[in-house]
């Protein structure tokens, strides 16, 4: 079982989320001309390390912000939690 | 290399049973090989059989991390089945049929190859037309596909809950009877077996560190046994495949996933066929030593961790004690977890990279068992070759960008979504 501290309900158990996926991919900006490579990376290609990953979770049975967690992929182990505007 | 067969089982008898071979060798490995496969999986042993047996190519390596059988191809639910609706996803898995159908004699190993038959489960009208369309697609290819209805899948397997007032009814189901499962570790050694003794070195216990590619061309790898040269190498990692395309400064659609099954205590002949829940996602078959093989959903998070947590096992079990009451009468044996190569669509990826010589065998998601000789087969093809074979064309790596996606579920990029 992990446990999640919501950073706005404190920790909670892993049955009232949903995970997100990870949260370092950047939509390319607006305005600006984007080039396949770009997109391909922004819609489909993802680092997934194995070790250190900042990931999207939805508190969705509970208050149902959407923030990020700093984990280990290989453990699980949870190092931080962050409100979505935060960054590491 | 001694034959396999009740005569040698006899002569053997007389000696105890001390002098049978080795089943592989453990070799000390050579400075080059003319193909190196990394990964001793069932894709990666299967790979280096068919390019003996189909290309006579037997200067070949298998480099294993941890031991022959020890990774997915010992941790799956043993299932194979082609019931795919897509025309390249048919095609594929079909021509894996034929060749499972052959497998035991062929490769002078009982794989217990057992065409049980599996029955998806429908619980509504509209899931009962997308199986029909499911089921005409399948038949279309040349795949067997019967639509039963409610009195059909209660002959069948009358244990499970036909009760009418529950959440989900059973409506009826499609079955491919020709589906079935097979005994999944004697798929790895007999493929190990083979390839052994037409010359292919199995080396265990072996890590890759790095590659040495230069000038855009592949030429060997780097490993905690020392530096092995090779102008072509094929990646079949599974769920490592991120961690050696990183090496590689490459950056796939893909993401590893952490997947659980389970086994309950052995009972009795109950269940004859493979079922599956429709109104979420559980299976389960009966193994020749009694216990129910379970499995269903990923556990949703990135996770190279080859062990899960209680709750998705919890919701597995919740659905496939509402589909089957009786499992909630059963102690769990065992449990584990392995780690999936999710690919963006779903499907997988058999392909040559932008590095000369450097061939790609990944994003097997959930399903790699059942495809693992129509990928050893294609995957040899593709390398020895160098160019696909129109059975893995469609299973291209541009196909993200190209916008030929196969997604056989429907269910987007985010295939780890339940």
């Amino acid at each position: 079982m992990l446990f999640i501290k919501c950073p706005y309900c404190g920790i909670r158990s892993q049955n009232e989320f949903a995970y997100g996926g990870d949260a370092t991919v950047k939509r390319p900006e607006l305005n600006k001309e984007i080039s396949d490579k770009e997109w391909d990376d922004f819609v489909y290609n993802r680092k997934s390390p194995r070790g250190k990953h900042l990931e999207f979770w939805h508190h969705i049975s509970g208050c149902r912000q959407w923030f990020k967690v700093h984990r280990d992929t290989a453990t699980h182990e949870i190092f931080k939690t962050l409100k979505p505007h935060e960054e590491l | 290399m001694q034959k396999y067969s009740v005569f040698n089982l006899i002569k053997n008898a007389f000696s105890s049973h001390e002098n049978w071979e080795v089943a592989w060798k453990d070799p000390t490995p050579k400075k080059s090989y003319d193909v190196i496969i990394i990964g001793g999986g069932g894709h990666g042993l299967a790979t280096a059989y068919y390019l003996a047996k189909e290309h006579n190519i037997t200067n070949v390596a298998i480099i294993e991390k941890g031991w022959i059988g020890g990774g997915n191809v010992g941790r799956n639910t043993t299932i194979i089945r082609s019931n795919f609706m897509h025309d390249a996803n048919g095609r594929f898995n079909e021509f894996s049929m034929d060749l499972w159908r052959n497998m035991s004699q062929e490769l002078n190993f009982n794989v217990m190859f057992s065409p049980r038959g599996i029955i998806n489960l429908a619980h509504s009208d509209a899931q009962m037309n997308a199986y029909a369309r499911r089921g005409n697609s399948m038949r279309l290819n040349g795949i067997d596909a019967v639509l039963l209805n409610r009195e059909q899948v209660k002959k069948l397997i009358p244990m499970a809950d036909f009760s009418e007032d529950v959440r989900f009814p059973i409506f009826g189901g499609l079955m491919q009877p020709s589906a079935g499962t097979a005994r999944h570790d004697a798929v790895a050694w007999g493929y190990a077996r083979q390839a052994d003794s037409m010359g292919v070195d199995i080396i265990q216990n072996c890590e890759v560190i790095g590659f040495d590619v230069i000038g855009g061309k592949i030429k060997g790898v780097r490993t905690s046994k020392g530096d092995i040269k090779a102008n072509k190498i094929g990646l079949c990692v599974a769920g490592s495949t991120s961690i050696l395309a990183e090496k590689l400064n490459m950056t796939l659609p893909i993401e590893t996933h952490l997947l659980q099954a389970c086994v309950s205590e052995p009972i009795k002949p109950l269940l004859d066929h493979v079922v599956t829940f429709g109104a979420g996602h559980f299976y389960c078959s009966q193994s020749d030593k009694g216990e129910m093989v379970m499995g269903g959903d990923l556990d949703g998070y990135n996770s190279y961790a080859q062990r899960g947590n209680l709750p998705t096992l919890q919701h597995v079990l919740t659905e496939g004690i509402a589909m089957f009451p009786f499992l909630s009468k059963l102690k769990m044996l065992r449990t584990w977890g392995g780690i999936m190569d999710m690919s963006m669509d779903g499907s997988p990826i058999i392909d040559k990279t932008h590095i000369e010589g450097l061939y790609l065998n990944c994003g097997w998601c959930y399903g790699g068992f059942k495809s693992t000789p129509a990928s050893g087969w294609t995957f040899a093809h593709t390398i020895a070759q160098d160019k696909v074979h129109k059975l893995n064309a469609d299973y291209s790596l541009n196909r993200f960008s190209k916008g030929y996606l196969l997604d056989e579920k429907g269910l987007g990029t985010k295939t780890w979504i339940s």
